[in-house]
C-alpha cells in the first residue's frame, strides 16, 4: 500500500506547473489578450531551464533561464499581436508550433540525460513532524512561490490601482485608451508576465517534476492551464482549486495504473484530458457565470488610432 | 525607432498574395543565416531543404504522398478558419478516421473487394466527422470553447488508437509489435508510379476543386465568409452561427478522417501507435499559407511536404537534425501572420527625436 503522504507529495508536484502556467495566463487574459502559446512557452522554459542547469550546475540559473525563455517567447507573441495586430488565436497557435519544434531541436542532444532536482526545504523539527511535516515544510521553493503568486495576483488584480488598470484594459480597451492609459504597453507587460510564469512552469517540469529533458514533455499541460483559466472563471483563487484538482486526477491515473485494476493504462492516461473537457462543460454551460467574468475584450485587436 | 500602423482605405489585394511570398522569402533568408551560424554552407543546406526533394522522380512522388494529407486537412481547416471557427484538433480527427476505416481490414481480413475499399474510405470520413462532432456539439449545446475541446480530444484519440493496436487489434502474427494486421490487395489504395504514389492525391485534388467552387460560386461560400467577417452581420442576413459550427466541424473532421484512412491504407499499410508526423497541426500552417483558399492550400501543401522531405534529406546529407524542418514550418507561420498585417495596414518606420515617447511598446 502506498502511503497517503507520498500521494499528496506527488499531487503537489504535479499541480504546481499547472498552477504556475494558469496564473500567468489569467493575468494575460484579464488584460484582454488570449495567448494560446502557453504550451509552447512552457516547453521552451523546460528545455532552456534544463540546459542552463546542465552546463552551469546551478539550479537558480536554470530557473532564471526558464523564466527568460518564457518571456522571450511571449515577447515574440506580443510583437505580433500588439505591434502588428495579428489574429491572437492564430499567433498563439503559431507560437506553440514554433516552440515545440525549436525545443525539440535545441534539446535533441540532451534527451534523457540525468539532471539536477530542485532541493526540498528542510526545517529541523518542523519538517520531521509525522504526516504533515513533509507536506507543509518539505517542498521545493517553487511550490511555495506558486502559492504566494496566486495570492499576490489576487491582491494586485482586485486591491491595487495596477490591477484596476489591467482589468480596465481587458474589459474596454477603447475606454482605457480614452482615459490615457497605454493599452498596448499594459498588454505587453501582462503578456511578459504570462510568459515568465509559463517558462517557470516548464522549468519546474524539467528541474523538479522529472529532472530530465524529454521531447514534448509538457504533454498538453499548457493547454490544460488555458482550460483552467476558463474553469476558474478568471478568478485567481479558483485557479488554485482547479490546478490541484487536475493535478490530483493526473496522479490518481498514475497510481491506479501502478496498482493495476485491469483498467487499460491508456484510459487512465487520457483521464486528465477527458476531465478537462468535462470540467469545461460544467463551467461553460452556465452562460451567466462565464459572461459575467470573461474579460469583455478578450481576443480582440486594438490599434491606437489617435 | 517608432513603428506606426496606418490603416489602408481598402485591404490590399496585392499584399494578400505577396504576403506569403515575402514570408517564404524571409524564412529562407533567416534559415540560411541560422545554417551559416551553425557552420554549414547555407546555400548547400537550403538546396537540400527546398530543391533536392523535387529533383528526382522518386522524391517528387514522395512529396505528393506527403502533400495529400496536408492538402486534405488544410482545405477543411481553411473553411473553418474562414468562418472564424477554430478546429485545431485535426490530428485527433485524423487518428479516429484511420481507426474507423481500419475496422474493415482488421475485422474482415479476407474480404477482398473494391466495395470494401470504398467502405473503408467512407468509414474514415465518418470516424473523423464523428470525432469532430463532439467539439461542435459541446460548443453549440454548452457553449464550450472549441479550441480547447478539439485539442484535448487529440490526446484522447491517440490513446484510443494506442489501446487498439496494443490490445484487441494487435496483429497475432506481429511478434508482439504494437501494430494491426498488414492490409492487402483491395484493402490498400491502388498505387501508381514507383509504388508509393496512390490515388489519395487524386481524391485530394477533387476535394480541393469542389471546395474552391463552393467557396467562390455558392451561397454556402458567401455564408462562410459573411459569418467569418462578422458574426453579427451574418446573423442579420439570417445565417445561423450554430449550423455553421456544425458544418465546419463536420466538413473539416470528415476531411481529416479521410486523410487518416488514406495514410493508413496508403503509405503505412497497417495501424500503428503513431500514424502521422503531426499532419493535423502542420495543416494549420498550410491553411494560412494558402490564404484560407482551397487552391492556395493545394500549393501550400506541396511546399510543406517538400520541407518535410527536405528535413529528412538534410539530415542524411549534412547531418542537420530533421527537427529543423519543424522549426522552419513554425517560423513560416509566424512570418505569414506578421506579413498579413501589410494587407490591412501600411507600416511606417520613423526615427523620432524623443525616442522614449510614443514608441509602441
Amino acid at each position: 500500500m502506498i502511503g497517503i503522504e507520498a500521494v499528496i507529495l506527488t499531487i503537489i508536484t504535479a499541480s504546481t506547473p499547472l498552477l504556475l502556467a494558469a496564473i500567468g495566463e489569467l493575468v494575460v487574459e484579464r488584460s484582454g489578450v488570449l495567448n494560446l502559446g502557453v504550451e509552447g512557452m512552457m516547453v521552451m522554459g523546460a528545455v532552456c531551464g534544463f540546459i542552463a542547469t546542465y552546463y552551469s550546475g546551478s539550479l537558480i540559473l536554470g530557473v532564471v533561464a526558464a523564466i527568460l525563455a518564457g518571456v522571450l517567447m511571449s515577447l515574440l507573441f506580443g510583437l505580433l499581436t500588439q505591434t502588428f495586430v495579428t489574429n491572437q488565436m492564430a499567433t498563439g497557435l503559431a507560437l506553440t508550433i514554433l516552440c515545440l519544434g525549436l525545443s525539440g531541436l535545441v534539446g535533441e542532444p540532451f534527451t534523457g540525460l540525468p539532471g539536477a532536482k530542485l532541493p526540498a526545504l528542510y526545517i529541523p523539527y518542523l519538517t520531521d513532524i509525522p504526516y504533515i511535516g513533509k507536506i507543509i515544510f518539505g517542498q521545493d521553493a517553487l511550490v511555495y512561490l506558486s502559492l504566494i503568486l496566486v495570492f499576490f495576483v489576487q491582491y494586485v488584480l482586485f486591491r491595487t490601482r495596477v490591477g484596476l488598470i489591467i482589468r480596465a484594459v481587458g474589459d474596454s480597451h477603447v475606454s482605457a485608451h480614452a482615459l490615457g492609459y497605454n493599452v498596448v504597453r499594459v498588454r505587453y507587460l501582462c503578456i511578459m508576465f504570462g510568459g515568465a510564469c509559463a517558462g517557470l512552469a516548464g522549468g519546474y517540469l524539467s528541474l523538479a517534476y522529472t529532472p530530465q529533458w524529454i521531447e514534448n514533455m509538457t504533454s498538453g499541460r499548457g493547454w490544460i492551464a488555458l482550460a483552467l483559466v476558463v474553469f476558474a472563471t478568471w478568478m485567481p483563487r479558483r485557479i488554485l482549486f482547479g490546478a490541484y484538482l487536475f493535478g490530483t486526477v493526473w496522479i490518481m491515473g498514475l497510481y491506479v495504473q501502478g496498482i493495476g485494476l485491469g483498467i487499460p493504462s491508456q484510459l487512465l492516461s487520457a483521464l486528465p484530458y477527458i476531465v478537462t473537457i468535462i470540467a469545461l462543460v460544467i463551467i461553460s454551460r452556465n452562460k451567466q457565470l462565464t459572461k459575467l467574468n470573461t474579460p469583455a475584450c478578450l481576443g480582440q485587436q486594438f490599434v491606437p488610432d489617435r | 525607432m517608432k513603428i506606426t500602423l496606418e490603416k489602408r482605405a481598402m485591404a490590399s489585394n496585392f499584399m494578400t498574395y505577396a504576403s506569403p511570398i515575402i514570408a517564404i522569402g524571409l524564412t529562407v533568408v533567416i534559415g540560411g543565416i541560422i545554417f551559416l551560424l551553425a557552420g554549414y554552407n547555407p546555400l548547400n543546406a537550403l538546396y537540400y531543404y527546398f530543391v533536392d526533394p523535387v529533383m528526382s522522380l522518386w522524391s517528387i512522388e514522395e512529396v505528393v504522398v506527403k502533400a495529400t494529407p496536408l492538402v486534405l486537412i488544410g482545405a477543411g481547416l481553411a473553411i473553418c478558419f474562414s468562418a472564424n471557427i477554430w478546429n485545431i484538433g485535426a490530428e485527433g480527427q485524423l487518428t479516429m478516421g484511420a481507426l474507423a476505416g481500419a475496422f474493415i481490414p482488421v475485422m474482415f481480413t479476407d474480404w477482398q473487394s473494391p466495395i470494401g475499399l470504398v467502405l473503408m474510405l467512407l468509414m474514415g470520413v465518418g470516424g473523423g466527422a464523428a470525432w469532430a462532432a463532439i467539439a461542435a456539439f459541446l460548443k453549440n449545446r454548452f457553449n464550450v470553447n472549441e479550441i480547447l475541446t478539439s485539442l484535448m480530444l487529440v490526446y484522447v484519440a491517440q490513446y484510443i488508437l494506442d489501446w487498439f493496436v496494443r490490445g484487441p487489434w494487435r496483429d497475432p502474427k506481429g511478434f508482439n509489435f504494437p501494430k494491426s494486421v498488414d492490409f492487402e490487395g483491395w484493402q490498400l489504395l491502388p498505387t501508381y508510379g514507383d509504388g508509393r504514389m496512390h490515388i489519395g492525391a487524386i481524391i485530394a485534388v477533387i476535394v480541393v476543386v469542389i471546395l474552391a467552387i463552393m467557396m467562390s460560386r455558392s451561397m454556402k461560400g458567401f455564408e462562410i465568409k459573411a459569418i467569418g467577417n462578422s458574426r453579427r452581420a451574418g446573423a442579420f442576413a439570417g445565417f445561423s452561427y450554430k449550423s455553421m459550427t456544425w458544418f465546419c466541424f463536420l466538413l473539416s473532421g470528415a476531411l481529416a478522417g479521410l486523410a487518416g484512412i488514406i495514410e493508413v491504407a496508403g503509405p503505412a499499410g497497417h495501424l500503428q501507435p503513431t500514424i502521422s508526423p503531426g499532419y493535423g497541426f502542420t495543416a494549420i500552417i498550410v491553411a494560412f499559407l494558402g490564404r484560407l483558399n482551397p487552391i492556395g492550400v493545394l500549393m501550400a501543401g506541396v511546399l510543406l511536404a517538400i520541407s518535410y522531405l527536405g528535413g529528412d534529406g538534410a539530415q542524411m546529407e549534412l547531418g542537420v537534425s530533421a527537427k529543423t524542418a519543424q522549426v522552419f514550418q513554425g517560423m513560416l507561420l509566424f512570418l505569414i501572420l506578421a506579413c498579413d498585417t501589410l494587407i490591412r495596414y501600411k507600416i511606417k518606420f520613423s526615427v523620432s527625436q524623443k525616442s522614449t515617447e510614443g514608441a509602441l511598446v
